[in-house]
């Protein structure tokens, strides 16, 4: 009999039903629709992190530096004696990248002791600046070259400024060449962590556990090409030379591999940074904990920036970083404006289809039929209804997911700010410090989950059994004297 | 005495306006009794039908059913007796529109738990009781208004009831259905020696009872008086004899 009557009261007033089941589903559905976006939102987010700082790298730690450290880089362009003038010179100066300030290497193991910490890596980011030409020859005017900032690139017309404070060179100065490329110190005893782990070994091999000291590199394939390396050659590197053993790209295209990779003993000792880092990456074992660690993290080195993907999402730029604007704001509440409608559209058709069945309901009641049977009876149809919508719902909700993986849009995300110039000038043609603008393209997907699905029929039951109630609430106050009405 | 009425009052209050539907009667019904209950719209008849039907309460007095208080009694038991111990019919047949007329015969059954099986028979039993076996699959739009009442009265009487209650049954009806289904009532008065209780303002069904009973504005009139306003009958009352007389006889003047 329940299931009877339920099935042909629906089936009286099916357009309603229909109606009804339908506003939840587009509610559930908008939801479904706007969280598996975000989903893919979020993921893309994670894909350039990842890029960005390698697969497994759940939080990244580094300290900035203040503005009076790092001063002006001079290489003492000052030939001294006289009999040094016209001669070749060549000067190589490797620091960390302006802007990061060195942290301890037991850090590092403070922070691998951690809960909620499963492994943590440092790594040293530095810049490799060389300086090569000849010295200038002493010239008539007298106004003999002093210290030469970098940044200054030659002329050599004759034009004398004299009395200017600019550091254009008087006649006769040769040109002056300056290169650069960026080093990164690996620790070779746990390369699935750190800078090598975004990139991809295209040839030769990467370091073994026991090249801690070992003048050997690993080159970004690029980097070689542009320069002619190959595995095997030797590259200078602040004044040693080093053998390449294997080339890199990186992976997700980034454009985050540094030129060279070395091991993370040699990087420190080149940079006098003995026992110092610029950058720990750290492993969290499992999602949920990652904003404990951070915490955690940020107690023990306060002074320290502490990045997750979350906050780096919010460094980025770029059209993924307006996809999850969208889909953070706009989505969120059109979702929840939606759902908010469809269960109060449910509620008010369930209580109007009660009120018209005050004799139906009051004769049951005369009959005998406990309040709560009636109520059940109300509950019942609705319920059926709230499933309907879901299962509507998630029908909707895929085809959503369907189309954004047809049109799959790519989104660009550019994290970080420009290169900010150090004090000394940045020399023309340095590329990336550290923490230069880096581009990442992601593919955008919106993936469908089970968990998804089960929220959509939920979310329909929720509100099928919301209507019910308040159906069930205006059938519990009609009486048995109800159905002796005169007037209907 | 199955019921005994003492100062029962009902008085039904809307903001400041109160009204007192029934303004404290004093009745005694017994078991086996065929009452009529009449009076003029607004006096009160079918309020009592609620009290005697124990669909609602009296503000005050004692209304007993077998000795029991329906003036005191909680919904559960109040509700227990409308599904064990009485039957309902109602002017408007008040049959469920979606189910057949076995399932809304079946609907009485709902409150006693019994099997789906068992409940089915009971159901197609009491169809055929009142004739209606082979309607037993159609729903009350595809049926007259007499076969519904009909549907409606096997519904009343398929738990066996100790008293039936009605109000205004052939109220809906035509002349010639009336006299069915009043027929019908009576025959199974008569078999099965129930209470009957029937709310009318017809004077033919009301000459059916073996009591009348009028109200008036909330009160008893004493019975056996005349009624004023009453018309006297020509024969019965009966559609039959009105039919005969008016063949026999051409239109006279009202005798006195």
């Amino acid at each position: 009999m329940f299931f009877t009557y339920i099935y042909r009261e629906l089936r009286r007033r099916h357009r309603q039903a229909l109606l009804t089941a339908l506003g939840l589903a587009v509610g559930v559905g908008l939801v479904v629709a706007v969280t598996a976006y975000a989903g893919g939102v979020s993921k893309a987010q994670d894909t350039v992190l990842h890029s960005l700082y390698g697969v497994g790298t759940d939080i990244t730690v580094t300290q900035t530096a203040k503005l009076s450290q790092g001063g002006p880089q001079s290489f003492q362009m000052n030939p001294g004696s006289q009999s040094k003038q016209g001669k070749a010179f060549s000067r190589a100066s490797v620091r960390s990248a302006p802007g990061q300030q060195s942290l301890a290497a037991t850090k590092v193991t403070q922070i691998a002791s951690l809960n909620g910490v499963k492994q943590a890596v440092g790594g040293l980011t530095l810049t490799s600046m060389n300086v090569s030409g000849k010295f200038a020859q002493a010239t008539s005017s007298g106004a003999a070259p002093g210290s030469q900032s970098s940044g200054s690139s030659s002329s050599s017309s004759g034009s004398s400024s004299s009395g200017s404070s600019q550091s254009t060179p008087t006649a006769s100065q040769a040109p002056i060449d300056v290169s650069s490329f960026s080093i990164s110190g690996v620790d070779v005893a746990q390369t699935g962590l750190g800078p090598l782990s975004s990139t991809q070994l295209t040839t030769g091999r990467i370091f073994t556990s026991t090249e801690t000291a070992t003048k050997v590199a690993v080159l970004s394939q690029s980097y070689a090409k542009q320069n002619q390396y190959a595995v095997g050659s030797k590259i200078k590197i602040s004044g040693k030379k080093y053998t390449v053993i294997g080339l890199v790209t990186s992976s997700a295209g980034s454009t985050s591999t540094s030129d060279v990779y070395i091991p993370l003993q040699l990087a420190q000792t080149i940079s006098d940074n003995a026992d110092k880092v610029n950058e720990i990456y750290v492993k969290a074992t499992s999602a949920s904990d990652i904003a404990k660690v951070k915490s955690e993290i940020k107690t023990a080195l306060p002074k320290a920036t502490v990045t997750t993907a979350a906050d780096l999402a919010s460094q980025v730029s770029g059209s993924l970083k307006s996809a999850s604007q969208l889909a953070s704001t706009l989505g969120k509440w059109l979702a929840v404006a939606a759902l908010v409608a469809a269960f109060a559209v449910a509620c008010l058709l369930t209580v109007s289809a009660v009120s018209r069945r005050v004799r139906e309901f009051g004769t049951l009641k005369a009959l005998g039929w406990r309040s709560r049977r009636v109520v059940g009876q109300v509950m019942g149809e609705s319920v059926v209804q709230g499933v309907v919508g879901g299962i509507l719902g998630v029908i909707i909700g895929i085809a959503g997911e369907l189309a954004i993986a047809h049109f799959s849009p790519v989104l660009k995300a550019t994290v970080g700010q420009s290169s900010t110039a150090g004090p000394g000038g940045a020399p023309p043609g340095a590329g990336g410090f550290g923490q230069a603008a880096q581009t990442v393209a992601v593919h955008l997907t919106a993936p469908v989950s089970l968990q998804l699905v089960a929220l959509a029929v939920g979310l329909a039951l929720a509100g099928g059994l919301l209507a019910g109630a308040f159906g069930g609430w205006r059938a519990s106050r009609l009486r048995p004297a109800d159905a002796l009405r005169r007037v209907d | 005495m199955l019921y005994e009425l003492t100062g029962v009052t009902k008085r039904y209050s809307r903001g400041r306006k109160t009204v007192d539907a029934l303004a404290g009667i004093d009745l005694t019904i017994g078991e086996g009794d065929f009452v009529a209950i009449q009076g003029s719209t607004g006096s009160g008849k079918t309020t009592l039908l609620q009290m005697l039907g124990a669909m609602d309460r009296p503000s005050t007095g004692e209304a007993l059913y077998d000795g029991r208080d329906l003036a005191k009694m909680g919904e559960g038991d109040l509700s227990e007796l409308r599904s064990h111990s009485y039957g309902f019919i109602f002017q408007a047949f008040n049959l469920i529109p979606t189910l057949t007329a076995q399932e809304n015969v079946e609907t009485a059954l709902v409150p006693w738990h019994v099997g789906g099986d068992e409940r089915r028979r009971r159901a197609r039993e009491a169809l055929d009781g009142v004739g209606l076996g082979e309607r037993a699959r159609h729903i009350p739009s595809e049926m007259s208004g007499g076969e519904q009442q009909r549907v409606a009265i096997a519904r009343a009487l398929v738990r066996e009831p100790r008293v039936i209650l009605a109000d205004e049954p052939t109220g809906n009806l035509d002349e010639r259905t009336r006299d069915d289904i009043i027929g019908l009532l009576e025959e199974l008065w008569r078999e099965r020696g129930q209470t009957l209780i029937v709310v009318t303002h017809d004077t033919w069904v009301a000459s059916r009872a073996s009591r009348r009973i009028w109200l008036d504005a909330g009160k008893l009139a004493p019975e056996g008086d005349a009624r004023p306003g009453e018309e006297p009958q020509v024969g019965d009352g009966s559609a039959e004899t009105d039919e005969a007389v008016d063949q026999l006889m051409p239109e006279q003047p009202a005798l006195v």
